[in-house]
């Protein structure tokens, strides 16, 4: 733990009435844990503020069965520091005050505490639920230990209540759930005054399929498949932010091998879902060529995965302890010379992006997301780094093998379309050589070490940088030998906030645009 | 101009032969296919196609047979925005409490007669998202359903062949 981390704790003690965690909270993957008065938690939330701290993660467990109430978490991280603030709750009418005021991100996250969980967040300018639909009974708190999840929930009448925008030629356009294209749904709503787009207001919830509830059902062997279907475009990372979190509660150590091939698929993934974006991201600026282009090398990388670890998309490859394929040194020659051809193919149609001026003209100065709005919302991933902020797990809570083969992370200020593609461009640059260099020096052994449940009523963390961004999974086992609690925040819960102030000012045909440069993921956000 | 022509050149023809040795898992469940059907259906077909809560893998292999390498267009094959032009509803996903009445909406929006075809283990009996408080499992749950492709996601090469099985071409 750093100096100055030691310092905060002890200012948040002091302020807060706060003790430093008690054994049972542990120290977890680098996080330490403090235990705040319920009052003081948005204090200790101002404290950190103050200390340029950014809010991560915030979540509430019901710890009933361990014998306590509520649990509610803040996670916020500083360069490689890492601390979270948990306030203990009652188990009737628990509430908590909001950290909104000093971190706008928590905006969502709390309303989701609010209606998944039923914690008040006091204070909460906006508690319309978030995830439940207005047509789910109010007293429906499925994350509760007392809710019964295997029944279906029936319907009931009510109302969202929408923003509004009045005045002379305002109008509102309304698009989705079910979406044109081949993507997933959530609903858009728009008021605009001819194009100009004044307002958005998104809604998700639709693809909410109960996963966390799921996790709870569920042996630990079993979660990792879970977690790996949580997200199915990153299904690497997500497996790997799962495993390594309760790794972390366990104690296990996986092998080097299995961490270099982890590494080396989480970048398989990063490169496989940058090369589709950055072609659909020149389909909806109407350049389908590259397009078709960068589809075809996106591919030749997913038949890469195919023949060097067994899938496509390298699904069910993670597992605790490490992973369950191997590698031979054939297809690792075979993955390396894949890799040299499509970087070839990847730099000429990069030229071609460069010198195509109806493409500049669509993507330069379209969708900015300012950097002062992307760190108060507490963005991440190629979304921050697009817009100044220099953020990747990578570099700030490095496991092995990147604390060797350290990357180099692309960073732009301009927060526009062009920037979120030009980082991925990048991006994918880097992780050509970082897949090079890992199979490389693949360290020889086994690739999976002997895994025990964790302890009862331990706790674990992880953070580990996806394509999209930070994934966060924090791990609670029960009094016996199964999951309390998993929390998953996927990088979409913190930038899908930010594609409200990044389309505003815009006009309504550059969302599409807008919305394929942030790409977040639906299934990820809804959980 | 001249890089594209370049680049277009030296890209040729990458669509291949459908991989027939890759058959898909396809479970039919056979009432709905009536001759009249096929027989609409024999020059091409429309496909609307609906994520009814599934976790974005099947899309991404759903997307690929839409690429210059698996190419569907060649079989007739095409996806459009619209439910009213739709000949087939492709669904993925275990089917979410909250996306039921959207799905249904889609469904009872195309006209008749129409095809339903759900893509991936979840889109059969919910995978591992089973049954719960917010899944309504498979989409046979919701629609009528005439094909279901297994495969946690199908490969494209799967898909498309299913997609075929389904309407017997």
């Amino acid at each position: 733990m750093s100096d100055r981390l030691q310092e905060i704790i002890k200012a948040v003690i002091e302020k807060c009435t706060g003790r430093a965690a008690s054994p049972i909270d542990g120290r977890v993957s680098g996080a330490a844990v403090c235990v705040v008065d319920s009052s003081a938690f948005a204090t200790a939330a101002g404290i950190l503020k103050e200390a340029g701290f950014r809010l991560f993660a915030e979540w509430a467990s019901d710890e009933s069965g361990s014998g306590r109430g509520f649990g509610v978490y803040a996670a916020y991280n500083e360069g490689p520091d890492y601390l979270l603030i948990k306030a203990e709750l009652p188990s009737i009418d628990p509430s908590f005050p909001t950290i909104t005021g000093y971190y706008p991100g928590a905006y969502r996250l709390e309303r989701q505490i609010e209606s998944l969980m039923g914690i008040k967040p006091q204070g909460h300018p906006d508690l319309r639920p978030w995830i439940k639909h207005e047509d789910w009974p109010s007293d429906a708190y499925p994350l509760r230990k007392t809710f019964d999840a295997s029944k279906p929930l029936g319907r009931v009448d009510g109302d969202y209540g929408w923003a509004k925008a009045e005045g002379e030629g305002v109008f509102e356009i309304a698009v989705g759930p079910v979406h044109a294209g081949i993507i997933e749904p959530g609903h858009f709503r728009f008021q605009s005054v001819g194009e100009d787009i004044i307002n958005l207001e998104t809604r998700f919830g639709y693809v909410h399929k109960g996963i966390e509830k799921r996790f709870e059902s569920l042996t630990w062997e079993a979660a990792v498949r879970l977690a790996g279907r949580v997200s199915g475009d990153s299904t690497v990372a997500h497996a790997v932010a799962f495993c390594m979190a309760v790794e972390q509660a366990s104690g296990c150590v996986p092998p080097d091998r299995a961490m270099y091939l982890r590494a080396a698929m989480i970048e398989m993934e990063r490169i496989g879902n940058h090369l589709g974006d950055i072609g659909a991201i020149c389909n909806d600026a109407a350049f389908a060529f590259l397009h078709y282009q960068f589809s075809i090398l996106r591919e030749k990388i997913l038949r890469a995965n195919k023949q060097a670890f067994g899938h496509r998309l390298m699904m069910d490859r993670i597992v605790l302890g490490g992973v369950s394929v191997d590698i031979t040194i054939k297809r690792v020659e075979a993955v390396i010379s894949v890799l040299e051809e499509v970087s070839v193919a990847f730099e000429r149609l990069v030229r071609i992006y460069e010198d195509n001026p109806s493409l500049e003209d669509r993507v330069y100065g379209t969708g900015i997301l300012k950097p002062e709005i992307a760190k108060a919302l507490g963005v991440v991933g190629f979304v921050a780094r697009s817009s100044g902020q220099r953020l990747d797990a990578r570099l700030q809570n490095p496991f092995l093998p990147y604390n060797k083969i350290v990357p180099n992370v692309p960073c732009l200020s301009s927060g526009d379309v062009h920037a979120r593609a030009w980082v991925r461009i990048e991006e994918v640059r880097e992780s050509f050589r970082l897949v090079r260099e890992m199979l490389i020096v693949l360290p020889a052994g086994p690739i999976v070490s002997p895994w025990t449940p964790p302890e009862p009523d331990s706790t674990g963390l992880s953070v580990v940088e996806g394509w999209r961004g930070e994934i966060v999974y924090w791990v609670q086992s029960d009094n016996e030998t199964g999951i309390n609690r998993c929390m998953v925040r996927d990088p979409s819960s913190m930038n899908w906030l930010a594609i409200e102030q990044a389309i505003r000012g815009n006009i309504v045909p550059d969302f599409p645009l807008c919305n394929k440069s942030f790409n977040q993921s639906y299934s990820g956000h809804d959980l | 101009m001249l890089k594209i022509l370049h680049q277009i050149l030296r890209t040729g023809i990458v669509t291949e032969p459908l991989d027939k040795l890759e058959e898909a898992r396809v479970t039919l469940t056979g009432t709905a296919l009536e001759q009249e059907v096929l027989k609409r259906f024999s020059r091409s077909v429309t496909i609307r196609f609906v994520d009814a809560g599934s976790c974005n893998a099947c899309e991404l292999e759903i997307s690929a047979i839409t690429n210059s390498v698996y190419d569907c267009e060649r079989f007739g094959i095409h996806f459009t925005a619209s439910p009213r032009f739709a000949d087939l509803l492709l669904v993925t996903g275990p089917v979410s409490r909250n996306m039921e009445i959207a799905l249904q909406r889609t469904y009872n929006a195309m006209a008749s007669p129409k095809l339903v075809v759900a893509v991936g283990d979840c889109g059969y009996d919910g995978g591992i998202f089973g049954c719960s408080y917010a899944s309504l499992g498979g989409v046979g749950n919701v629609l009528p359903v005439d094909a279901y492709i297994h495969g946690c996601p199908p490969t494209p090469s799967q898909i498309l062949n299913g997609i075929l099985r389904a309407i017997r071409r």
